[in-house]
Parts: structure tokens; sequence; C-alpha cells
């Protein structure tokens, strides 16, 4: 034979794989990630910039004493940072996401690309009118699309997130109030226990008091207390209330609830968070809403880009659409679109500005991409399939955890702790769920429910991704029933190991400060 | 349809696994009067990619972008260059497609990179502390303005005449909202210091902005001390970022509460949103700060790590005695801030500041050398106002014409106040010479 | 000296009448681990029920009401820097405040130490 040496074992040797420490503090993929104080000096910069020449003639001396300290990286060093940073995030595009009430639906990549068209990412909105005449066009077409689905006659397009649109919502029925000369003895605003904390404390920024109504025991309204609360009028101003619920539900008696705030001299706001449940084959303006704002990073599909930026259009009823926020979009008979900006003429009657500028136009951009992708037809199959997956995963889970509520659900699944043994806790199966790979569900939300467990799948899982997790919940959900103490610890595969809260309460450290004096303690 | 993956048969069976016939059987608490037959009436149906791309790019094609010719638009938003970078980052999946970090063990990645925001916040401003953002520059000022009332317990704020116009409405909004006095003092290009004589015992706080809308800068220490003096808060406003760089910031003048606009480092003008708020006050305020912060800790193994912290000022606990009722904020937006500041640092940060000021500079003096035209802004950063011999609006359409988008006529921020003559102007180191050579070519034909 | 406790999970120790405040070891256990603590300011008029403190754990944040009406004469500085004295000595060195009462008569509408314990088990 020719003799090679080249030979070495190619198949792997069993060795042990116990716990191992590295020098580097690394683990294969998982890059060591420092801060970036650690990391960059002020003297360095990762953008090169012509040389000025250090002419301050005109500032009046109003200058800077101290220099920020900040440090700067290279760019290899910055995009390393942040590619390093990036590997410890959970995100849609690498797995299930079943955080309920947050509608973490695919984002398509569509929708990025024309969002950076330069005729969309690049314009101002203080340039003459006459030169952005396209991007105006574009809000006035999601402005139709938005009232076309929700059977409204009016949307205002500049909240800058679902609770701003709670704000502007809000804000327009205390105006139409004060237009009956009733602002200031309408004051008691309706909100069931089950809401979004978001409503309460919407409800007290616009100077109203929030007046709690219980849920019954099919996690609805309780008509019975609605009625009492509604046996005195005068003081009423309207009702928040979210629709499909918090509870996954649909509030089966909505049009006597408008009705009878109607009839009590009130307004109805609904919470539009859960509009994706509905989208496409139930129109809000159907059902006696005065106002309602829509989550487009929720129904809509705009990333969530953790924790923002977000956008809240917020459909108003002929009765509130008068004292709508400027500026807004007209198109005139000419055809040519304006921004009415001022509260005056066809504004006269408005609240005023809630906002600089025209809201959210990169999420704008973004929506209707992804609603002329989906057309009335396809927006309908997203609710049907958003509200058969929620079925689906309610229906396989039901024996081995307690459903809170009985019949079907809408978008999302929700289950309390009651099937847990003692000592082991809601959180204890949300970080297990890490361990498998997912993200956890919304947990103690609705606050209604013990150990509230909140699943919402979306429609862009498919079937056999919900079998995956539905084996892995199932399993989890045995060994809590079983009292199996090792969930107590999870996550263990997980960048970190479970985080401490209360210290981080207890003293707080909001800032990266040099040295070992890194303490910012609050008061 | 390409974003759903089920298919008819996946739909059959898992009717099946539920025992139910089909979908409409979910929605049998729908009242009957509101039941559609089919699809909503009167919109198209699915298209594909090419056919949506085609719709929008048509759309798009009407807008005149800012880096197609000289442009000189501010007031509040500003055309600055974006490194390559800074886009690849925030369109990593990982920080994109997640939300906020409510699983710290799987979030680092947001949580370090708020953290990080959070500090650079805070040493731009020259305050103690920071949050994780805001919805944007104006949504933090009517926040901060509420916030001081709460502070101090008192009822009248008080905004200047230099005041973003658009801020100033909407913090006057919610101010009413809440049974607050909001007074406006009148409009005037350099007019922060009168803040100072208009404390009074019932004031929380005065609210005033260097820049200002007409760019003027302006050290208003002695608007603190006079705060200071009757129990008030001093609410420092800024709307260019990049001028942090140069002019004195918040914390220098005593600000107690800092407020801002971010939009400048990292993020696109994109007609007005999404921008990013930036939120910062001293030590002792932390608590009554509005929106998320990001506090260190350690975990189970006492490695060092992050997480949302003093989450008991929030709507999703405090409900009804929140100290505001914003949940998601700008993360995305925030974390192009935070990686374009990383890149540029303290040193990329004073040179850039440098370069717009010395735009401006020469834009000022050759605007300045038109007949007829007079520099109204006596301390400017990169923005100024100057008189025209002509009303604004029609010289602004002749530069349209020129291919030349002047700026911003004072008129439309301030209807009614008789600055019908007066354009707002902005220069960055986006401005070439042979920009601002083709502005004073133009203006001189027109004027 | 005695003590006295509300359906609300706060106790007074009264001396004269001078009462000493602050929530009970029950309170402090259903909270969790305690983060902060907002004392009332010294020389506040409070009413009987009135929201009188703040004490927050990292998932929640609880008022604590008045168990007496009167004058807050004496709040409890160390809490600030030592939130965490409330989970371990709630009845002792995790005092809130002391109110100097303006009618002890409102003593008697309180439980005493053994109604409490009955209370707590009945809950």
């Amino acid at each position: 034979m020719t003799m090679n040496n080249q030979g070495r074992p190619t198949a792997p040797t069993a060795a042990s794989v116990a716990s191992i420490e590295t020098v580097s503090g690394s683990r294969g993929l998982l890059q060591h990630a420092d801060l970036i104080f650690e990391i960059g000096t002020s003297e360095t910069t990762g953008v090169d910039l012509p040389a000025p020449q250090n002419r301050t003639g005109r500032l009046g001396g109003v200058a800077r004493k101290v220099p920020t300290g900040l440090p700067g990286l290279s760019e290899p060093e910055m995009v390393r940072h942040y590619m390093r940073l990036s590997q410890r995030n959970y995100a849609i595009d690498l797995g299930f996401f079943p955080l309920g009430s947050c509608t973490m639906k695919h984002n398509p990549r569509l929708n990025e690309k024309m969002a950076r068209l330069p005729g969309f990412g690049d314009i101002h909105p203080m340039q003459p009118q006459a030169t952005v005449q396209g991007a105006l066009e574009l809000i006035d077409e999601l402005a139709t699309w938005l009232k076309t689905l929700t059977n409204m006659p009016f949307v205002a397009m500049s909240p800058k997130a679902g609770a701003h649109g709670e704000l502007c919502g809000m804000l327009a029925i205390r105006q139409a109030l004060i237009a009956r000369g009733e602002g200031e003895t309408r004051k008691r605003v309706l909100v069931p226990a089950s809401a979004h904390g978001t409503n309460p404390a919407t409800a007290v920024q616009c100077g109203f008091v929030v007046d709690e109504i219980k849920a019954n025991k099919r996690g609805r309204v309780d008509m019975d207390m609605l009625r009492a609360k509604l046996e005195r009028t005068d003081d009423v101003a309207g009702i928040m209330l979210t629709n499909p619920n918090t509870c996954g539900l649909f509030e089966t008696d909505i049009k006597e609830i408008a009705d009878l705030i109607h009839a009590a001299g009130g307004y109805f706001y609904c919470d539009g968070a859960n509009f994706n449940a509905i989208v496409g084959r139930v129109r809000p303006g159907d059902l006696g809403v005065d106002a309602m704002h829509i989550n487009l990073h929720k129904t809509f599909s705009t990333p969530h880009g953790g924790g923002g930026p977000g956008s809240g259009p917020t459909v108003l009823s002929e009765a509130l659409a008068p004292y709508a926020p400027v500026p807004f979009v007209v198109k005139n008979e000419d055809g040519v679109f304006s921004l009415v900006e001022e509260v005056e003429g066809e504004a006269s009657e408005s609240f005023g500005r809630m906002v600089a500028f025209h809201g959210q136009m990169g999420m704008f951009v973004r929506a209707l991409a992804y609603m002329l992708s989906h057309g009335a037809d396809g927006l309908k199959q997203v609710a049907e399939d958003a509200v058969l997956n929620a079925n689906y995963i309610a229906a396989k889970l039901k024996t081995v955890m307690t459903p809170a509520f009985e019949g079907y659900c809408m978008h999302e699944a929700l289950f309390s702790d009651a099937f847990t043994a003692d000592g082991i806790e809601t959180l204890d199966i949300a970080k297990a769920l890490i361990d498998e790979g997912y993200h956890p569900m919304t947990m103690y939300f609705p606050l209604v429910v013990h150990g509230a467990m909140l699943i919402e799948p979306t429609e862009t899982e498919s079937k056999a991704e919900l079998d995956r997790f539905c084996a892995s919940l199932e399993s989890i959900a045995r060994r809590a029933a079983q009292g199996d103490d090792t969930l107590k610890g999870a996550p263990y595969l997980a960048p970190m190991r479970r985080l401490d809260e209360t210290r981080a309460a207890r003293k707080p450290v909001l800032k990266w400060v040099p040295e070992t004096a890194s303490t910012v303690a609050a008061e | 349809m390409r974003y759903l993956p089920l298919t008819d048969d996946d739909r059959k069976a898992m009717l099946k696994v539920i025992g139910a016939k089909s979908a409409d059987d979910f929605y049998g608490d729908v009242p009957k009067s509101a039941r559609l037959g089919g699809k909503v009436a009167g919109l198209p149906d699915h298209q594909g990619e090419l056919a949506v791309e085609r719709h929008l790019s048509k759309l798009a094609a009407k807008n005149r972008s800012a880096s197609s010719g000289p442009f000189f638009v501010g007031c509040g938003a500003y055309k600055h260059h974006i490194p390559a970078s800074v886009d690849m980052v925030i369109q990593r999946s990982e920080f994109l497609t997640t939300y906020t970090p409510y699983q710290p063990e799987i979030a680092q990645g947001t949580l370090q990179t708020l953290f990080e925001f959070q500090t650079q916040v805070a040493a731009l401003t020259a305050m103690d502390v920071a949050n994780a953002s805001m919805y944007d520059g104006s949504t933090a000022c009517a926040e901060a303005a509420v916030m001081a009332c709460r502070v101090t317990r008192r009822k009248k704020v008080i905004l200047s005449g230099g005041l973003h116009p658009h801020y100033a409405a909407a913090t006057k909004l919610l101010c009413e909202a809440q049974g607050l006095e909001a007074v406006h003092l009148p409009v005037v290009i350099d007019g922060e210091i009168a803040l100072a004589d208009m404390v009074d015992d019932d004031t929380a706080c005065v609210i005033g902005q260097s820049p200002n809308i007409f760019g003027t800068v302006t050290d208003m220490s002695g608007v603190a001390e006079a705060a200071h003096g009757k129990g008030a808060l001093f609410v420092s406003v800024f709307t260019e970022a990049v001028s942090l760089g140069l002019v004195t910031p918040p914390g220098e003048m005593g600000a107690d509460i800092a407020v801002g606009e971010g939009q400048s480092i990292g993020v696109p003008l994109g007609f007005g949103g999404p921008y990013v708020g930036l939120f910062a006050c001293t030590e002792k305020l932390v608590r009554q700060m509005p929106g998320r912060l990001c506090g260190e800790t350690v975990d189970a193994d006492g490695k060092r790590g992050f997480v949302l912290t003093l989450s008991t000022r929030e709507q999703h606990i405090r409900r009804d005695k929140a100290t505001s009722n914003i949940c998601t904020n700008s993360g995305l937006c925030a974390l192009a801030f935070t990686a374009h500041m990383t890149l540029l640092g303290d040193k990329g940060l004073q040179g850039l500041a440098l370069l717009n000021h010395e735009a401006a500079c020469d834009l000022a003096d050759a605007l300045e050398a038109v007949p007829g035209v007079e520099v109204l802004t006596p301390r400017f950063f990169n923005e100024f106002a100057f008189r025209t011999p002509m009303n604004a609006e029609a010289v602004l359409a002749m530069l349209d014409e020129a291919g030349v988008v002047g700026g911003v006529r004072a008129s439309r921020l301030f209807p009614g106040e008789h600055l019908g003559d007066v354009i707002i102007c902005a220069a960055t180191e986006c401005t070439t010479p042979e920009d601002i050579a083709a502005y004073a070519a133009a203006l001189k034909e027109i004027v | 000296m005695a003590t006295y406790y509300t359906e609300d999970h706060e106790w007074i120790s009264v001396e004269g009448d001078a009462g000493k405040v602050g929530i009970t070891k029950y309170a402090a256990e259903q909270l969790g681990d305690v983060v902060f603590v907002e004392t009332p300011d010294v020389g506040k008029t409070v009413k009987k029920g009135d929201d009188m403190a703040v004490v927050e754990s990292v998932k929640a944040a609880s008022d604590v009401y008045a168990p007496v009406s009167g004058e807050v004469t004496e709040a409890n500085a160390a809490l600030a820097d030592a939130p965490e004295t409330v989970n371990e000595s709630p009845e002792g060195d995790g005092w809130f405040c002391v109110i100097k009462l303006s009618d002890t008569g409102e003593l008697d509408g309180l439980m005493d130490e053994a109604a409490y314990t009955a209370f707590c088990k009945g809950l």
C-alpha cells in the first residue's frame, strides 16, 4: 500500500461534558460581550469626518464645558459588539413567540424594503407639501383601509403607539363632553378589571376617574354590575373596553353594552389591541364603537423592535370625528393632498395637537405594504388562522392545564395555574419554556385569572410548530402538576440564569459609572 | 398567501382536533347584525410582492427626498448622514423582531443596549439618569411638564416662546387634560431668559429650549436659578441632539429634567416618525420618571446582567396611579441612536457638531450677502431664522422651482404671528459648499 | 403600650397619644421582597383610612392606609436605604412612621393580636 500518515480519528469520542469554564468568557458561538464603556475610548471614532476648522464664532460662547467622555468604537468593533449582543436575544425570526396580547407575528421583509425607499425614508415632515404628495397620498390610502376595515368614518393618524391612541380617543371624548357643556360633570369612566393597565392610566391622564367593573364567570363583562353602575347616568363619560377582551374572548353583549353607554350619554372607547382576531371578519363600527386605536405593530405586522416604535391610528365615530387631533390629510377637489395643521377652519373643533409632525410614517408604509399583500380576502384568513391556531392549542392542552374559561377562545388561549402543585408557579413554567427553546407566554396577565398564562400563537405559525410547542408545554405542565422542583431553577440553557430583580430595584444602577463607584442610587 | 403557513389540509385536521366544523364556530359570540357574509367590501384582494412593490414605489417617486438636492429644512428634524453599519444593526432580526424585554434571560441583547443608551443619554445631557426612551421629543416634553407638577405638587407650567410650537401644543394639551395650567410666553427669537422673570410660588416648572425653534442657543443657568429659588423645576428642551457635542448641555445649566429629540443621531427623517424621545433627570427625581428603565443586576450564578426595573411606576402595575400611560416606547430607534453614538464616540460627536456649526455659519454668511436678507438669530448652532424682503411662502416656492428646498416658513409654525417674511433654515454635515452657493444664488435671483 | 391591627394589615403600637405604625408580618410575607418604601412627610395630617405611605415589591405597589387620624411626627428614614428591613423585621425596625393620635377613640374599632391572627387564618 502507499503509506498515508495523515489519518486521524474522525468520529467523536465520548468525553465528559460537565460544566466547562472558559478563559475568554465566551462559550463556543456565544461570544463574551463587554459594555462599550469597557471596550472603547473617547479618542476612538468609527466615522471619518472632514477636519473641522474650529470656528465657533456664531455660538456666542454658549459652549459645552465638560466633554461627554463617551467612548467610540471602530466600525469592525462596533459591528461585532452589536452582533454579539444580538445573539443574546430571542426573536420571532428565530422561533415561536406566543406572548399573549402582544401579537408577535412574522414581520415581512418587503415592509422593511419599502420603508427604506428614499421617497419615504428620506423626506422631511416640514418640507413643502408640494414635494411630498406621494407621502400624503400614502397616509390617505392607509386611512381608507383602516376606515373600511373598521367601518368608521374618520381616523386620526398621528398617535405614536397604542397607549397614545387611547389618549387620542379619550381626549376626543373629553372634548365632545366639553362641547356639550358637560366636561366638568361627566368624569366617570367604566373600565373592566381585566383591562390592560394602559386603560386606567390613560383615563386618569385625561382627568377622568376610573370605576372598575368585574368580569363574570364566563370572562365577559358582568352585565348586572354594569347596569348597576349605570343607574346614575349624569356623571358617566364612557367605557373603555377591550374587544376581543384580554381573556381572549369576544364580548358577547357588546352591542348591549354600547347601547347602554350611549343611553347613559357616554361614549364607547374600544381598545383595539386585539383587532387581529377579527380583522376582515367583523367591523367595530357595526358594534357601536365611538373610538378605537389600532396597533399597527400588532394587527398589521410592523416590527416590535425590542419595545417600539409602535403606531396607534385611532378611528372615530361621526360623534367624535369633529374633535379629532391635528394634523390630518385631506384630498382637495383638484386631487392635491394637503395637511390640516392648525385648529381652525374645518378643524376648528379639534382638541389640538398630540405630537410633533404627522405620525409614524415609517410604520404607515410597512402596514400598507402588509395590507396590500393580504388584501381583503387575506386579512379575513389572517383572523381565522390566528383564531384557529389559538383554539388548537387550547384543545391540545386542556386536559393537562386548566383553561381559565369554557368555550372557544379568539386569538389567544388563557390558562390559570390551578393545575400546578404547591410551590410551582406560572413563572417556573415560563422559565422552563425558555429551556425548550420558546419565548414564554404572557404571565400573570390578565389580573382576573390566578397565575394567568396567556398564549397567543398568531396566524404565522405552522401546524408542525404548534405541535412541537404543545408537546413541550404538555411535558412541562405534567412536571408542574407533579411538583418537580427542578422547574424552580429554570432556565438552565439560556445565556443567563434567573436575574435578581430585587437587587436591581433596591439599589438601582441605571448607568455605567467608571471605577468602583458604580452605584446610582435612587432616592 | 405567502405569510400564512397553514394548508387547507392542516386547517381541516386542526378543526377536527378542536371539534369544530369551521372557523365560523369560533365567531359565535359576534352579534348577528355585525356578522359579514364574506370579506370586507370595498378593498382589493391579495397581491404578490412585485405588485405591492410597484404600487408603493410609484408613491415614493412622487416625493422629493432630502438627498436629491440642496436641502435646508430643520425645525425639529434634521438631515444627517447615517453610517451603513447603523442600519445593519437595527435590521438584525434579533433586535428587529423581538419585543419589550419581559424575559431578561433571553433578552440581554436588548437590555444591554438600553443600559448603554441610558448611559450615553445621561452623559450627552450631563444629567444623572436617563430612561430607555419616549415616543419623541414632543411627547417627552409633555411628560416632563406633568412630572414636574407631580414632583412639586403645583399646577402651573410656563413655556418659553422659543419652544417648538408642536412641543408647546402637545404639552398644553396634556396639561389641560389633567387640570394643570400651561402659560405660553409670546413668540420671540431670543427670549428664553424671560422665563426667569415669570416664575412664581405657584410654578411647577419652566420649560426653555436651546437651540430653540429659531436656532437661538442660550445659557439658561439664570432661568434654572430663578426656578429653584421659587421651588420650581427647570426643564431644558432640545430638538437637535448633535448640538450637545458643542453647545452647553442641560445639566451644565442646572436642569432638573432634560428632554429632547434624538432623531439626529442614527434615525432617518422618515417624514416625521418614528423618532426617539430622550428623557433624563436628576437622581432624586428618578422614581417620578415616566417610561421604561433598565438596571444592572446579577443572575443566579452571579454573572452581570440587566433587567427592566423600578416598574412599579408604570401602567401595567400601578394602573390608574401610574406616572404615565406609556407602554411601548421607541426601542428600535433607541438602538439606532446608541449604535450611531457608539460609532461616533466623544471625538466623533465633537467633530460632527463643529462641522454642523461651520456649515450653518457659511450658510449665514452667504445668505447675509444677498441684499435685503437679514439673519435674525443672534447665536446659533446649525439653524437660524432670516428675514426676506418678500413673503416667505413665495420665496420658498420659487426656491423650490430652482431645485432648492430652502427651509420652513415661520408662518407655517406660527400662523397669525406676523412672521410672514421669516424663513428658518438649517445646515448639517450633509450640506456642501455647492448647496450653499446654489441657495445664495437662487435667493439673489428671487429677491 | 398596646398594639392594634387593621383589616388592611397595618399595626399600630400606642403609648400615650403617640402610635408607631407599620405593616404586619403577614402583609410583608404576601408582598415578597420589599424594594422601596415611601414614608409620609413629617408634619402631614392624616385621616383614618387615608393613603399614607407606599410599599413596593418588584411586581407590586401597595398603598398603606392610616390606621388612625392624627399628625405624622416621625418617619423611618432608615427604610430609604434599607427597604429589606420591612421583610426582616416588619413589626420592629421596619416601622413606617409615628402618628400623634387626634382621637384615641378610633383605636376601639381595631383588632388585638389574637383577633388579627384569627382574621388572617380566615383569609
